[in-house]
């Protein structure tokens, strides 16, 4: 059996604004599927990923109603990593940066998601066999 | 010998620090390491076999193992037998190996 990893990741991005939230999200999905102990660090606008006041809408524009839109909610993309992560023998453990969530009133989170600070990323990375930091331009 | 993972997200016609990241990766193969450029997102807009001179087919030349994340090709329309000399399309899977492995990364 391939050896677990532990890996941290430090996100920064606000939902539905940068591509780069995109491919963290499939790089954790990946990390989860093969079982690793994934952290994830939430900053600044990232904190808004897992809030779960997120709703879905429709598009008048298109003409389309909630259930076609479909409309993607990053909530439940991160209801369904930790899940993964969990099915596949791991762990995701998502924190959100306390500061970041209060300036933003995000305190509303997911089941699963807790709240720390910049030094939970600290002993996270310590911890871990590797961290990548996907930072705002 | 280290292991180096420079993932590079942005679009090298928007952003000229793009040349940092190549000049970064050169160097370090340069100095005998063992280094990786990942384009991702945007970024594979410069690995294009067409797209005016970015670097990339320089950066293989000068020992730099370039990849492209497929799927970010795939979303551009770009098909694999398009890419510059010296690029090869590769899963994001690559990304979380490197990481499980060690290699020191930054994502630009």
């Amino acid at each position: 059996m391939a050896e677990k990893k532990t890996l941290t990741f430090a996100l920064m991005d606000a939902p539905y604004e940068s591509a780069r939230t995109t491919t963290a999200l499939r790089l954790i999905d990946i990390a989860a599927r093969r079982g690793y102990a994934v952290n994830v660090f939430a900053y600044e606008g990232a904190v808004l990923l897992p809030f779960s006041r997120q709703q879905p809408h429709p598009n008048t524009v298109h003409g389309r109603d909630v259930a076609e839109e479909n409309h993607l909610l990053t909530k439940e993309v991160v209801a369904a990593l930790i899940a993964e992560a969990a099915r596949a023998g791991g762990k995701l453990d998502w924190v959100n940066c306390g500061l970041c969530v209060d300036e933003r009133g995000a305190g509303e989170a997911i089941d699963g998601v807790r709240r720390g600070s910049p030094a939970d990323f600290w002993k996270m990375a310590e911890a871990s066999d590797n961290t990548l930091v996907i930072g705002t331009r | 010998m280290a292991s180096y993972l420079l993932i590079e997200s942005r679009d090298p016609f928007e952003s000229a620090d793009v040349a940092f990241c190549h000049d970064l990766a050169r160097h370090l193969a340069a100095a005998g390491n063992r280094v990786t450029v990942f384009v991702v997102q945007n970024g594979v807009l410069g690995v294009r076999a067409g797209a005016r001179e970015p670097g990339y087919a320089e950066l293989a030349r000068a020992g730099v193992e370039v990849l492209a994340d497929d799927f970010s090709l795939r979303e551009r329309g770009i098909s694999a037998d398009r890419l510059a000399p010296g690029v090869t399309p590769s899963p994001l899977d690559l990304v979380i190996d490197r990481l499980a492995d060690g290699a020191k990364a930054i994502w630009h």
